[in-house]
């Protein structure tokens, strides 16, 4: 008995019965379904959050942090110093492994003007020109500070291009691209002079996006314009690194933390030391070398603590992992139901056909024909299922994207579709196993008699 | 020799804590290119003789020889295979698969034999052939008259080119002429050389066969009812009708 001939004759016997193989198959379309569909959105997750982090400064970067001291050290406590320009220099004549030190000082609640508007930057601070390879910043315009504007205190500001949508207008309302450069801003009240912009930084699905529109056109909406919500379109990282101004840390200092707060007390606390290893093999004797070194300019006092992306990376995949883990028992659940679904009705089509089987004996089957008969009829209708189960899963995942359209894109994977196909099959198998054996076990003369 | 050798053969069910002896202490032969029918009222026993005859079942005492095979100790697997290649059935309800067409029909058996593709469909169109449906070859048996559907399983029966043929009361759901038409059929392929045997309760039937086989109480009769086998219809001046033969005695 060739399978060619077995597989042949299990697709008839979908095909006569459409409507019941149909309904058999729901259970397997489904299961298949919601796995490919629910892998595909796990992986969108996960590429949203890896491209997030990316554009928070890569895996290499280390971000030096306060914390409170332990508890042994707590009479220290009002001698901890904070992270200072000490630091910086400690680390950058004493620590090798590392390859870049980023002090930033941020100005808080900053409010940056323009004539008569006026936007809140998310990030407004001084820093040095390490400050680009730190953060992954590209300059599109202009220049960066030197060190001319760092020694002098210049009041020069780079600037992200959501500051320049903000107060000189965006290129798509405007219909042309503003390049501020030379232009005078005040923030703060304090005038600044903006020397540079960066590109404008953009996740995935928002290029897609930009570019479908370059392709088809942008849809006049009618009716007034409107804001909706804050337009943190793409995600909060990549709003945030748009609206970004960075000014010299001198003039940080000078300008904003020299003359000090309400109380009249100069604050010369860094707000950000960020740190780049040279090499990420060597990330775990980097981060002790900086620590060594870091515990003699605290006097011992242990106030900071670091934290590295790769602790981050390490979070994301073990949310990947649970995420999996949940969606696939959901998924391999429905399958089962799904593979009940198809033991029934195969019972119910051996029921149906006792007397073909019996004819079939007579005429010179084995039991071992009709157990393979039985079984791939049942493999047959799991597979037609898991294949229509791919399709439905792929429309599935075009409405989720029509509904959710620059957020986390869900993306289909062939890893996915191929265990949703095997796990179906193994299913079918499993449904087949007791029909084909009850079939096969048909006593001939019983069998030919029945009614 | 003979075709069948049947020595002693026993079948034995047992009932409720009875014993039930369907056959009884049978001894048969049956020869080469015979032409006979096994007749009897229904609980005689001529049911489980057929099964027995046919390899669908094992007897509980005494042997059976099949073309020289003894098949009383035959796995089911092996007694497949002996159906499979040696035996032929035609059965009262046709039988036919009703998801297949005429040529796939016809072509089963030879797929459970493992013969391939081409040759398959070349023996499944001679056997048509033989039983004069060519025309007919795409067709479901639901599109076929009863006695087509039944000579589409009589060419199931011959294409594995077996040396017996067993009807089950092949014109029990037919009407007499088409029952006839099948008949003569019957004939053809036992004067071609093949052993066939029609079990049936109709004496016009039996009446066609030159030996008659009645089975009484789960034996043999030793002279078959006239009335039964139909030999009072028979024309006198026919001629064709042999003499009624007694049992056959096992010879050498």
């Amino acid at each position: 008995m060739n399978l060619l001939n077995t597989i042949i004759i299990g697709l008839k016997e979908i095909w006569t019965h459409k409507f019941r193989s149909l309904l058999t198959m729901l259970g397997i379309i489904l299961g298949v379904a919601s796995l490919v569909g629910m892998a595909a959105i796990i992986k969108g997750m996960e590429n949203g959050m890896k491209e997030t982090m990316v554009a928070m400064g890569g895996v290499d970067k280390v971000l030096l942090r306060i914390q409170d001291v332990p508890d042994w050290q707590d009479h220290l406590a009002d001698q901890a110093p904070g992270r200072t320009m000490l630091d910086v220099e400690a680390l950058r004549r004493s620590a090798p492994l590392i390859r870049l030190v980023s002090p930033a000082m941020e100005i808080e609640d900053a409010t940056a003007t323009r004539g008569e508007k006026r936007t809140r930057p998310a990030v407004l601070m001084g820093a040095w020109p390490a400050v680009l390879d730190m953060n992954l910043h590209t300059l599109a315009h202009g220049r960066f500070f030197n060190a001319i504007d760092e020694e002098e205190a210049r009041s020069v500001c780079v600037i992200g291009t959501g500051i320049r949508d903000e107060l000189f207008g965006k290129p798509e309302e405007v219909g042309h691209e503003i390049i501020p450069i030379g232009e005078e801003i005040l923030i703060n009240g304090q005038p600044f002079t903006i020397i540079g912009m960066f590109m404008q930084y953009m996740s995935e699905a928002e290029i897609k996006e930009k570019a479908r529109i370059a392709k088809e056109g942008n849809k006049q909406k009618s009716g007034p314009k409107r804001q909706t919500g804050w337009g943190r379109k793409g995600g909060w990282a990549f709003w945030s690194k748009n609206n970004t101004i960075y000014i010299p840390l001198n003039t940080a200092w000078v300008k904003f933390r020299a003359v000090g707060d309400l109380n009249g007390v100069p604050d010369p606390r860094l707000t950000d030391i960020d740190i780049k290893v040279a090499s990420l093999d060597m990330l775990e004797p980097a981060i002790q070398q900086a620590r060594n070194v870091l515990l003699i300019t605290h006097r011992g006092i242990e106030d900071f603590t670091f934290q590295t992306q790769e602790n981050q990376l390490e979070n994301i995949n073990k949310q990947i992992q649970n995420a999996r883990l949940s969606g696939g028992i959901i998924a391999a659940i429905s399958l089962l139901v799904g593979g009940i679904g198809i033991m029934n009705i195969m019972l119910a089509s051996i029921n149906e056909r006792i007397r073909e089987i019996g004819t079939c004996k007579a005429i010179g089957a084995t039991g071992f024909d009709i157990f393979t008969q039985i079984l791939v009829e049942s493999v047959v209708v799991s597979l037609v299922g898991a294949v229509l189960g791919v399709g439905a899963s792929y429309g599935f995942v075009q409405v989720l994207q029509a509904l959710t359209p620059s957020a986390n894109t869900p993306i289909i994977t062939p890893a996915a579709m191929l265990v949703g196909v095997a796990f179906s099959a193994f299913v079918g198998i499993l449904a087949g196993l007791i029909p084909a054996f009850k079939a096969a076990s048909l006593d001939p003369i019983q069998a030919l008699r029945y009614e | 020799m003979a075709l069948l050798e049947l020595r002693n053969v026993s079948k034995i069910y047992h009932l409720g804590g009875e014993e039930i002896r369907a056959l009884d202490d049978v001894t048969l032969d049956i020869g080469i290119g015979e032409f006979c029918s096994i007749i009897g009222p229904s609980g005689s026993g001529k049911s489980t003789l057929m099964h027995i005859l046919g390899c669908l079942d094992s007897p509980s005492k005494g042997t059976i020889k099949l073309d020289g095979t003894e098949i009383q100790k035959a796995s089911t697997r092996e007694l497949a295979g002996i159906r499979n290649r040696k035996i032929g059935f035609v059965f009262q309800f046709f039988n036919l698969l009703p998801k297949l067409n005429v040529v796939q029909n016809v072509e089963l058996p030879m797929i459970y034999s493992g013969i391939g593709g081409r040759e398959r469909r070349v023996r499944a169109l001679k056997a048509l052939e033989q039983v004069e449906l060519s025309n007919r070859l795409k067709n479901r048996p639901s599109q076929l008259s009863g006695g087509q559907q039944q000579r589409v399983a009589i060419a199931r029966a011959l294409v594995n080119d077996p040396k017996i043929i067993f009807a089950d009361e092949p014109t029990g759901n037919l009407d007499t002429h088409t029952g006839e038409i099948i008949l003569a059929l019957f004939r053809r392929l036992s004067q071609e050389g093949r052993t066939v045997i029609l079990v049936t309760h109709n004496p016009e039937i039996a009446a066609v066969t030159p030996r008659r086989i009645e089975i009484r109480n789960g034996k043999i009769a030793d002279k078959v009812d006239a009335k039964l086998a139909g030999l009072d219809r028979l024309p006198k001046a026919a001629g064709s009708a042999e003499p009624v033969t007694a049992p056959v005695v096992p010879s050498a």
